[in-house]
């Protein structure tokens, strides 16, 4: 009976999802929409930032670089400021996220001493796309300064010089693809399944499923493979997307990629299955999730603050969250391209994770009402 | 008897489902009034318009002297409601209830303090005013329902399948109180699906597919058809109903 | 053997306790009714029955089997329907029933002579999803995905609960096919006049089992003789009425007030004296007692 019996429950589980407006929304709509709307919002900040000039040199030269910059395609130039205390002001205003100084006898002193100081100020209340623009505008003046003056030694050039680690296109797409999929993984996977079974638990129908023949793990492993099935799929859309309409390159093994992604599914499903055994009903599944999975997802993971930034006690916090991992081992398949050894630990973390997290729904379960 | 309660050839449709077909009756000052009929007969829809909450396809209604479609907002200050799912808060004594639900009635103060202890006496609550809802028997939650939907001194009253589940002895005390107040001069429409209680009436409609299948006074009613209890009544109507689906 | 036997259960909830010492035995075949009101410990009981629940002292056991023990066996053997509407709204009459059916690896067409009966009122809505069906077509769905896979005994917690009176008498029509075909029921209400539909009825009060016989029987447990008396307005009269020294109980039945007296030597003649007394122009009649009676002397003895 188990094969026939299993294929009727997956059906069943299919038409609650294909009959439900909301729910499809949520695991086939949204997870599009979430990327569109992260892509597009980080991208366009980038490619639109203002920006304002106070020179103090104000030549030939420095004239030629405020124009390097404004069509570099990243910058608004909004105009000269007089005097520093004015930066305060445009940054309060929000006219501009990034004010360029450029010293005295800028042109001259490059010319003569090799050497001349610049300044970039940026309005911090957004770090990440502060510092992507504060590299950006480094990166157009050393280009600038060496077509001018020719090859010189490194030092002579510039004062500071920091450079985007495998993301010399500054290409934001590195930034929000793979944190955007281990969210939509979390939301389909961990929440919608616990939702699910606790919805069985409130309508009732539990009860029924408990007195049948089905074994329990027949019921929660009939509930979640449609869940895996779309999962999947949205691993797929994202990562199609990312390339097609990001232009993410995909550098890894697209075969260990869907490998660490299928891991992750199985990891939070079973942290969906253990939260549906510890809450009663659809709101408190649904209260867990957010506060158990999303809010860590979206903090502690590393996919908007970086975890290197964190106080020491986040970045501990940050080891038990299985998120991060996924994040960390997605970003060195996908963007730094590397092979399996050097994401082994984190697989190995993923699975003793989902062995514990299964361990204990099974502890957790229960054949009985309460 | 001044009539509290006037339909007049009431219909209300959704789509081109008539719900109600033209309904026609009156409740007089302190008349007890059964509302019967099968699930889908179309009482719940008659008692949503009667409080003002679903408006008539066509018709006259007023209930306290209100018409129902000008004035919804006044038949809703005028009318209490009490229906099996409308509970009390339970983590709430029943002191705090009456408080809270008079309060939203806009009863204040001294008005407020007055009218609860009223409703303790009417009720003979003393004993257990200051006990947690949650805490009493099913039967006692009902009558402090009751007593609360009375907080505004309602000139009507609609109880919505009142007794459901509560034991023989509750349920009948309930009853008593409800002809307690009629006498008092309440008005009282109740919907049941306990046929026994239908005798306890002054009034019975039966709704059959949205239309009066029988009105009158239980004695008579069972005489008229010749049948020994309210539930032969309505079972012999509702059969020749097409009440389906 | 008995197919449900159930010896000194208990169960508690936190402080409060919700069965206490509760012992019956239903035989097989037997359509056997477990009546009470709200609270008083049927959905618990019938949870216990149903291997849902763990029992905190005693045991059940059904067609010989331990509910908590040997609930893996029992399981498939017993059909049960919840006191909640508990099908898939979103999914169609028919689906509801081919899930199920599949479930308890089996199919609606090989047991259909068993559900025959109900399907065949379902059958115009089979395309509807079961949520927009009404109260009494729910019950009735309800009942056929409980006895798609033909248990030995079906376990049905207050099917009549909020269904109108000609849809209660349908599915008690139900019940009765389904009992012919040697099916045991076990079927707690809250309606006192479904006691009648049943072969013997126990019936339930804070957790207690107040007594057990068959509906008829009731009348002779009954101690006291009762009187239904009839007169006009009689509602105002029911305190005054109590108050009266003959006077054990006094509560309105219908449209007539049934008076139970403890002296043996009253009759229907010197009560109807007694009432003149006070004011009361009353028809009096000797009348044997029902299981509402029963219940309510129950109830008042405590």
């Amino acid at each position: 009976m188990a094969q026939s019996s299993f294929l009727n429950f997956i059906t069943k589980e299919f038409k609650h999802i294909f009959r439900d407006t909301r729910t499809l929304l949520i695991v086939l709509v949204m997870p599009v929409i979430q990327l569109l709307i992260f892509g597009f919002v980080i991208s366009s900040e980038i490619k639109n930032a203002n920006y304002a000039v106070l020179d103090y040199s104000n030549d030939y030269l420095t004239k030629r670089l405020v124009q390097r910059i404004s069509s570099s395609g990243y910058f608004n130039f909004k105009g000269y400021l007089n005097s520093y205390g004015e930066i305060e002001k445009v940054f309060k205003n929000g006219d501009a996220k990034l004010v360029l100084i450029i010293g005295n006898n800028f042109s001259q002193k490059l010319q003569n001493d090799r050497f001349a100081n610049y300044q970039v100020v940026t309005d911090a209340s957004d770090p990440n796309t502060a510092s992507i623009l504060a590299s950006y505008v480094q990166g157009i003046v050393n280009s600038f300064t060496t077509e001018y003056f020719g090859l010189t030694r490194q030092k002579e050039r510039v004062s500071v010089q920091s450079r985007m680690l495998y993301n010399e296109e500054m290409n934001s797409a590195f930034m929000f693809v793979p944190g955007t999929m281990v969210l939509i993984l979390m939301l389909v996977t961990a929440m919608m399944t616990s939702i699910s079974i606790t919805r069985e638990k409130e309508l009732g129908t539990m009860e029924i499923l408990l007195v049948s023949p089905l074994k329990p793990w027949q019921i929660v492993v009939g509930k979640v493979i449609p869940y895996i099935g779309i999962a999947f799929t949205n691993v797929l859309v994202i990562i199609l997307m990312g390339y097609t309409v990001f232009h993410l390159p995909l550098r890894g093994n697209m075969l260990l990629l869907l490998g660490v992604s299928s891991l992750f599914i199985l990891l939070a499903l079973s942290l969906g299955i253990l939260i549906s055994t510890l809450s009663k009903s659809q709101a408190v599944a649904m209260f867990i999730s957010m506060f158990a999975l999303m809010l860590p997802t979206i903090l502690l993971s590393g996919f908007i603050f970086p975890i290197e930034n964190m106080p020491k006690l986040l970045q501990w916090l940050s080891l038990i969250m299985p998120p991060r991992w996924f994040l960390s081992a997605l970003k060195t398949i996908m963007i730094k391209g590397q092979g399996f050894q050097y994401v082994l630990k984190e697989v190995m973390v993923m699975i003793a994770m989902t062995l514990v997290f299964i361990g204990l729904s099974i502890k957790k379960f229960k054949v009985r009402l309460e | 008897m001044k009539n509290v309660i006037e339909v007049e050839n009431l219909v209300k449709k959704f789509g081109s489902f008539v719900a109600v077909n033209n309904l026609t009756f009156t409740v007089g000052k302190g008349e007890i009034f059964g509302l019967l009929g099968a699930n889908g007969a179309g009482k719940t829809t008659t008692i949503r318009m009667l409080c003002g909450l679903l408006s008539p396809t066509s018709g006259k209604i007023s209930v306290a002297g209100y018409d129902a479609y000008t004035q919804p907002e006044q038949i809703r200050a005028n009318i209490g409601y009490m229906s099996q799912k409308f509970s009390l808060y339970s983590d709430l004594t029943v002191w705090e209830n009456i408080r809270f639900f008079g309060g939203i009635y806009g009863l204040w103060g001294k008005a407020l303090k007055g009218r609860a202890l009223e409703l303790v006496e009417d009720f003979k609550m003393h004993d257990f005013k200051d006990i947690m809802v949650e805490s009493l028997p099913v039967g006692w939650r009902q009558r402090i329902s009751l007593a609360v939907s009375l907080v505004h001194k309602p000139p009507v009253i609609f109880l919505d399948e009142p007794t459901s589940g509560v034991d023989p002895v509750a349920r009948r005390m309930f009853w008593e109180t409800i002809h307690h107040i009629s006498s008092l001069g309440t008005t009282v429409i109740v919907t049941t699906h306990y046929m026994d209680e239908a005798e306890y009436c002054h009034t019975a409609l039966v709704m059959v597919d949205g239309k009066i299948g029988a009105l009158g006074k239980p004695g008579e009613l069972k005489q008229k058809y010749v049948v020994e209890t309210m539930n032969e009544l309505f079972l012999s109507l509702a059969r020749n109903g097409n009440t389906k689906s | 053997m008995p197919a449900i036997q159930v010896t000194n259960l208990s169960k508690s909830y936190g402080e409060v306790k919700a069965l206490s010492d509760v012992c019956l035995s239903v035989e097989t075949g037997e359509m056997y009714g477990l009546i009470g009101p709200d609270g008083a410990g049927k959905t618990t009981l019938i949870r216990i029955i149903a291997t849902l629940l763990l029992p905190d002292g005693g045991n059940a056991r059904v067609l010989g089997l331990d509910t908590v023990s040997q609930y893996k066996e029992l399981r498939g053997e017993i059909g049960y329907m919840p006191a909640v509407f508990s099908l898939y709204s979103d999914l169609t009459v028919q689906e509801n029933l081919n899930f199920f059916a599949g479930i308890f690896g089996t199919t609606v067409k090989e047991n259909y002579d068993l559900i025959k009966g109900v399907y065949h009122m379902l059958e115009p809505f089979k395309d509807r999803p079961a949520g927009k069906l009404s109260g009494g077509m729910k019950q009735k769905l309800a009942l056929s995905c409980a006895l798609i896979h033909r248990p030995k005994v079906l376990i049905l917690d207050e099917p009549t609960t909020g269904v109108d009176a000609v849809s209660r008498m349908e599915l008690w029509n139900l019940l009765h096919e389904i009992k012919n075909q040697g099916i045991t029921i076990f079927v707690s209400t809250a309606y006192m006049d479904e006691a009648k539909q049943c072969d013997r009825v126990a019936l339930i009060q804070k957790g207690t089992i107040l007594g057990v016989n068959t509906p008829e029987g009731f009348a002779h447990m009954f101690p006291y003789k009762l009187f239904a008396v009839y007169a006009s307005d009689i509602w105002k009269h029911s305190d005054a009425i109590r108050r009266l020294n003959a006077c054990e109980t006094a509560y309105m039945f219908g449209h007539s007030l049934h008076f139970a007296t403890k002296s043996s030597n009253e009759n229907a003649d010197s009560l109807g004296q007694i009432l003149k007394s006070i004011g009361i122009d009353a028809v009096v009649k000797e009348i044997d007692a029902g299981i509402e009676d029963y219940f309510i002397y129950q109830l008042s003895e405590k």
